[in-house]
């Protein structure tokens, strides 16, 4: 067996023997309790949350992306400053809701405001439908990693059960979302491999200018927005689309409640964009492997297929334990994300009066049947990991304009108007995804489907408008 | 006027300012033109919430919990 298979089943085998032990330890939730300040130097701080925001999605999908789609990919960067500026004012009075009323969940917010336990249902079943996408990059990229390090021995179907097995296994041992310390592993791994590659493939290929003028004489048009459809209005609906529903994904707007103060929420709105900078790495190493690895029929293999083409097998080990991590750990944390929200959101307000522990044996028995799920998705399809994170995001983005407007405009939303603007805008991209349409008009149709979203809310609110308003938002609307 | 505002200048920035910048010359630090402006966005987005929030004055409130 290869160097590099014996090093990844190594990773993957650390990885589940550290969640093993971790069924002692405590949940950390790394961003508050680092942002808090408790003790960590700063510059620790700094590389631990740079790491937090690494998925497969950063290290394979968006190399992938910039080795396949060139200029389209720098919507990835843009994307987040959006959804930062967006959260210095959105965030906080969501936290100060949800503390006033000891909110847990994501539909908890919906219930509460709208007092209603079907919209809470909707919006569970909704935050799994997207959940299941993300999830499958994390066991696509696993399996991607598996099977190249084997040098193609293991399949690739193979490949990917084996990572729906580790990643199910894992979450069912260690009942916890992942020991905070495979999350400090996998974040300083993967910092320290993006950094690296990021540098040093580009210098193999002749330096940073030579390879961009390389690529663009050789592809005029491909380093800049405009290709495959793909024109500006396409980007600036996408980095609209992801950007506003950057907090709609459930795990992250439940994790808002979890803030010490709102104005921990602010102060992380002024660090976290540079974050971001770190992606830029990962965009080289993907033009770097136009270079290396020309005509790569899955694109998603760009940044493995280049690293084994210029390094010995034991390079490919350790830069695909730490991709193997980078799957692992947000992979876990989405398959209990999404068992806990069918258990707790849609299985116990439908069934009513139950017992915890059946709540808990249903997440448990959720945990097999969403990885299952998410295999079979994945076994079909060969997407590119940053497609499948934007379908995912398609979803919880229609959940946007509710939430908007229960925050800054409470009178103006009414439970049939956020129901019927979530089912229309669900509607529209289950229409779209099924019909594989990303792009209508020019226009991502995400985003074209969260504006009608929104005007469907807004209409039938006015419809349905009592003349007794409610009162405001929680203790005053001062975001 | 309410230093707030001054959120709308990165977000213009990027879904505005990208029309024009959408170019590969000049390169510079190495990245094509359009990456380095998206770069440049990210890092004015970094500086003007740290502006909104130096002089916001929600921020100013008479502390509950000791941070």
């Amino acid at each position: 067996m290869p160097i590099s298979s014996v090093m990844i089943f190594a990773t993957i085998l650390i990885a589940l023997i550290l969640g093993i032990l971790a069924r002692i330890g405590k949940q950390m939730n790394l961003e508050q309790w680092t942002i808090a300040g408790r003790g960590f130097g700063a510059w620790f701080v700094f590389l631990l949350l740079a790491g937090e925001i690494y998925t497969t999605f950063t290290f394979l999908g968006a190399s992938g992306w910039a080795y396949g789609t060139g200029g389209a990919s720098a919507y990835i960067l843009a994307y987040g400053a959006i959804a930062y500026l967006l959260s210095y004012f959105l965030l906080p009075p969501i936290w100060r809701y949800a503390k006033e009323h000891q909110l847990i969940s994501q539909p908890d917010f919906f219930n509460k405001q709208f007092d209603s336990k079907w919209l809470g249902i909707l919006v569970a079943i909704v935050g799994v439908v997207a959940i299941i996408p993300y999830l499958q990059l994390q066991m696509t990229g696993l399996g991607l990693i598996v099977s190249v390090a084997s040098s193609g021995s293991i399949s690739q179907s193979a490949a990917i059960a084996i990572a729906m097995m580790v990643l199910a296994v894992y979450v069912t041992a260690s009942g916890v979302i992942g020991t905070a310390w495979t999350a400090v592993l996998k974040d300083i791994a993967i910092l320290a491999v993006v950094l690296f590659i990021g540098i040093a493939l580009p210098l193999h290929v002749g330096g940073f200018r030579e390879m961009f003028t390389k690529i663009n004489a050789e592809n005029p048009g491909f380093l800049v927005i405009g290709g495959h459809g793909m024109g500006v209005p396409w980007f600036i609906s996408t980095v609209g689309l992801t950007g506003l529903g950057f907090y709609m994904w459930p795990q992250a707007f439940a994790a808002i409640y979890t803030a010490r103060h709102e104005k921990v929420l602010r102060r992380n709105a002024i660090f976290l964009p540079l974050y971001q900078l770190i992606l830029l790495f990962v965009f080289f190493v993907g033009f770097a492997a136009i270079i290396i690895v020309p005509g790569l029929k899955n694109t998603n293999l760009a940044l493995l297929a280049a690293v084994q083409k210029v390094y010995p097998g034991c390079v490919i080990g350790i830069i695909g334990g730490a991709g193997v991590l980078t799957a692992i750990v947000p992979g876990s944390m989405l398959l209990v994300a999404s068992s806990t929200l069918v258990a707790e959101n849609i299985y116990r307000p439908l069934v009513g009066d139950v017992s915890a522990e059946r709540v808990e044996a249903v997440a448990k028995v959720m945990v097999w049947v969403i990885a299952a799920l998410a295999f079979f998705f994945s076994l079909h399809s060969n997407a590119a990991i940053v497609l499948l994170l934007l379908t995912g995001y398609n979803f919880v983005t229609q959940f946007f304009p509710s939430v908007l407007l229960a925050v800054f405009a409470r009178n103006y939303i009414t439970k049939a108007g956020a129901f019927s603007g979530i089912i229309a805008g669900v509607a529209l991209v289950v229409y779209f995804t099924m019909t594989t349409q990303s792009i209508l008009w020019g226009l991502n149709t995400g985003f074209i489907a969260l504006v009608v979203n929104m005007a469907v809310v807004y209409v039938i609110s006015l419809a349905t408008r009592s003349t007794n308003l409610k009162s405001p938002l929680g203790s005053g609307v001062q975001a | 006027m309410n230093v707030r505002w001054l959120a709308l200048l990165p977000a213009i920035m990027i879904f505005a300012g990208v029309i024009p910048a959408n170019r590969v010359e000049p390169i510079v630090l190495g990245m094509p033109f359009l990456f380095f402006y998206v770069v440049l966005c990210v890092l004015l987005t970094s500086v003007t919430v740290a502006v909104v929030y130096r002089f916001d004055p929600a921020n100013k409130e008479k502390r509950v919990n000791n941070l």
